[in-house]
């Protein structure tokens, strides 16, 4: 029998190939443990903590959002896109613009958001992913940069370098959803249904096309499977994903500039999803949380911090190719061995 | 204005395309040079070209001759190309491409924050290599620097193109690039030629980063952006393919000037990316890339 580490592959993931049911088994316990770390995070504005920390939660929780829908795509669908921090920008300013110079109604930018980084993500899609290699990473790499031009350009609408001011925040009936605490239930509930419509994802017949294609996509189409089809579903679900994580993020900040969605976020983005775990489902979450806790952790660091985060995610990489959600796994199977 | 002065900036534009573009045509080759011998993106080769702007700067504000500082900061960009490749990539037990990848923007955000580290975050540069001589050809006002950019850019050009197809190692590290286990069955050390793949690649870096800075100046934090550009040139070309992405890179740089020129210098990133886009989504293959018959 081949020694468990021989059935994980660094660019695909687990890939298991004696348990069905063992598969099953992993994801009814995802299930079971999502509602769990759900309702812990319900906690956060609960414990009456500062602002301060209500707003680490809320960006935690918008970052699962990116790095979550970033991992379906690159790490069970194969493909690598350069470009989530556009779509997630785009979501901003949509949200953003509709509300702070058309002035309609805040609760339109969400759906709004979504539809516009949708189709953006079609058009950018239908051209690219019919091409072989690394062509999806090229084109979404220049949208990036032709989105960041226009953020930063059209000024009458985005504000330009100076940012995105004036945008009112969502409210429920006469109740604004004004500050962090308020927001963060909105948030939390939002990046709750992205995870568990992400899980159920991987889990149907779209999630193991996906992983098909991913090992092989000769293999998966000569069996059957539409390859071009399936991961511009992928493609188009995750940047609509993204859009949805730009509009919370404007509707908790009241604010949005450019450079926070230029391509240096979108590698960023990429290298989370590395450090979580690529294609694992709990890889999101720490990437996300690195993400999100890292900056403020290495702050005392001052310039040095940026050296600290650069080595220890080639550490991480060196040592846990499978990210820290990779890692987390050999820690539990030496328990189970130790045990048994 | 008059037809003589159209054709006059027609020109100087030109020619400060040319010396654009031979910027990212050297960055694109260190690109593709590392893409052919392991199949990664290298997310670091923007840096390197960052580096040897800001050694030769260091060491000609010490008082160094231009030149000298130049040379040294090529060599020493290529020294840590080599030490990239021993403290990272050489370990891997499955080097496979996205791991690589993945771990060059490691590398990126490290080499960057060292040099913010060791060599300050303000922006460096030094004069041309003739001094801030502009020669002026038919009515266009030509820095000196920019035929400079374009002289060198072609030594090495053609320099590469010697060692692929002459020497030993060239020709060793094309047949790993070709086919890799038949490579290493005629005794070709596979593991040797990656090394010597980030040697050239940081090399075609620093060379890019030592001639551009007296034009645009440089500072820690611009290496990503014309890392992109490189990036970019080589997609175009058809990533993989040396003399590709040389013509990519060429073109890229004119698009990107005489859109600044013609249609507007704010939207000049995003008039040259459209246009990048259009072209390969009509040449999936880019510019000199084949579609290639796949076995499986």
């Amino acid at each position: 029998m081949a020694k468990p580490s021989d059935a994980i592959d660094p660019v695909l993931g687990p890939i298991q190939t004696d348990a069905r049911d063992d598969r099953s088994r992993v994801h009814v316990g995802a299930r079971a443990s999502l509602v769990v770390v759900w309702l812990a995070l319900l906690a956060i504005p609960l414990l009456g903590l500062n602002d301060y920390v209500v707003s680490l939660g809320t960006s935690f929780l918008i970052n699962l959002i990116l790095i979550g829908s970033l991992n379906v795509l690159i790490g069970y669908c194969g493909q690598i896109s350069l470009g989530h921090a556009g779509f997630y920008g785009l979501g901003a300013y949509a949200a953003g613009i509709l509300s702070a110079k058309l002035g309609l109604n805040p609760w339109l930018g969400l759906p709004a958001a979504c539809v516009v980084s949708a189709i953006a993500a079609l058009v950018i899609g239908i051209p690219a992913l019919r091409l072989k290699g690394h062509y999806l990473a090229m084109a979404t790499l220049g949208f990036n940069a032709i989105l960041s031009v226009l953020f930063d350009q059209l000024v009458p609408w985005t504000g330009g370098p100076n940012g995105l001011l004036g945008v009112k925040p969502l409210a429920l009936a006469s109740f604004a959803l004004s500050n962090q605490a308020r927001i963060f239930p909105l948030v939390w509930l939002c990046a709750g249904l992205v995870m568990l419509a992400l899980l159920n994802l991987i889990q149907s017949r779209v999630g193991r096309a996906m992983r098909a294609i991913a090992t092989s996509e000769i293999a998966a189409q000569s069996l059957g499977v539409d390859a071009f089809h399936y991961k511009l579903i992928v493609f188009v679900l995750t940047a609509a994903m993204a859009g949805l994580a730009g509009s919370l993020y404007v509707e908790s900040n009241l604010y949005a500039s450019p450079e926070s969605f230029g391509f240096s976020t979108s590698i960023l983005l990429v290298a989370m999803v590395a450090l979580g775990g690529w294609g694992r489902y709990a890889g999101a979450f720490f990437g996300a949380l690195i993400y999100t806790v890292a900056p403020e952790l290495l702050r005392t660091f001052q310039d040095a911090q940026y050296l600290i985060f650069g080595a220890g995610m080639i550490a991480v990489l060196l040592f846990f190719p499978g990210g820290l959600a990779g890692a987390g796994e050999g820690v539990a199977r030496l328990w189970r061995r130790w045990r048994s | 204005m008059s037809a003589g002065s159209a054709g006059a900036t027609a020109l100087q534009l030109l020619f400060a395309g040319v010396g654009n573009g031979a910027i990212y045509a050297l960055i694109a080759l260190g690109f593709n040079v590392i893409f052919k011998s392991t199949g990664a993106l290298n997310f670091a080769q923007g840096e390197w070209v960052m580096l040897g702007g800001m050694i030769a700067a260091a060491a000609i504000s010490a008082h160094a001759p231009i030149w000298a500082g130049c040379l040294a900061a090529v060599a020493i960009v290529a020294a840590i190309g080599l030490l990239s490749e021993r403290l990272i990539v050489a370990p891997l037990k499955r080097p496979t491409p996205m791991l690589i990848t993945l771990l060059s923007i490691g590398l990126a955000i490290s080499t960057k924050s060292m040099v913010m580290l060791v060599l300050g975050k303000d922006p460096a540069g030094y004069p041309g290599f003739s001094g801030d001589a502009v020669l002026n050809i038919f009515g266009a006002r030509v820095p000196a620097q920019t035929l400079w950019i374009i002289g060198i850019t072609l030594v090495f050009i053609l320099a590469a193109h010697f060692f692929f197809e002459r020497t030993i190692l060239g020709k060793s590290l094309r047949a790993v690039a070709a086919d890799r286990d038949a490579a290493s069955l005629v005794g070709i050390n596979v593991e040797r030629s990656v090394m010597w793949s980030f040697v050239i690649g940081a090399l075609a870096g620093g060379i890019a980063g030592a001639i551009i800075t007296p034009q645009t100046f440089t500072s820690y934090d611009q290496g990503g952006l014309i890392g992109f550009k490189g990036f970019s040139a080589a997609m175009l070309g058809g990533i993989g393919n040396l003399y590709g992405g040389m013509l990519g890179g060429l073109l890229l740089g004119l698009l990107e000037t005489f859109a600044a020129g013609y249609v507007s210098s704010h939207f000049k990133d995003a008039v040259a990316f459209i246009v990048l886009l259009i072209i390969l989504f009509a040449l999936p293959s880019g510019l000199l890339g084949r579609s290639e018959a796949q076995r499986v």
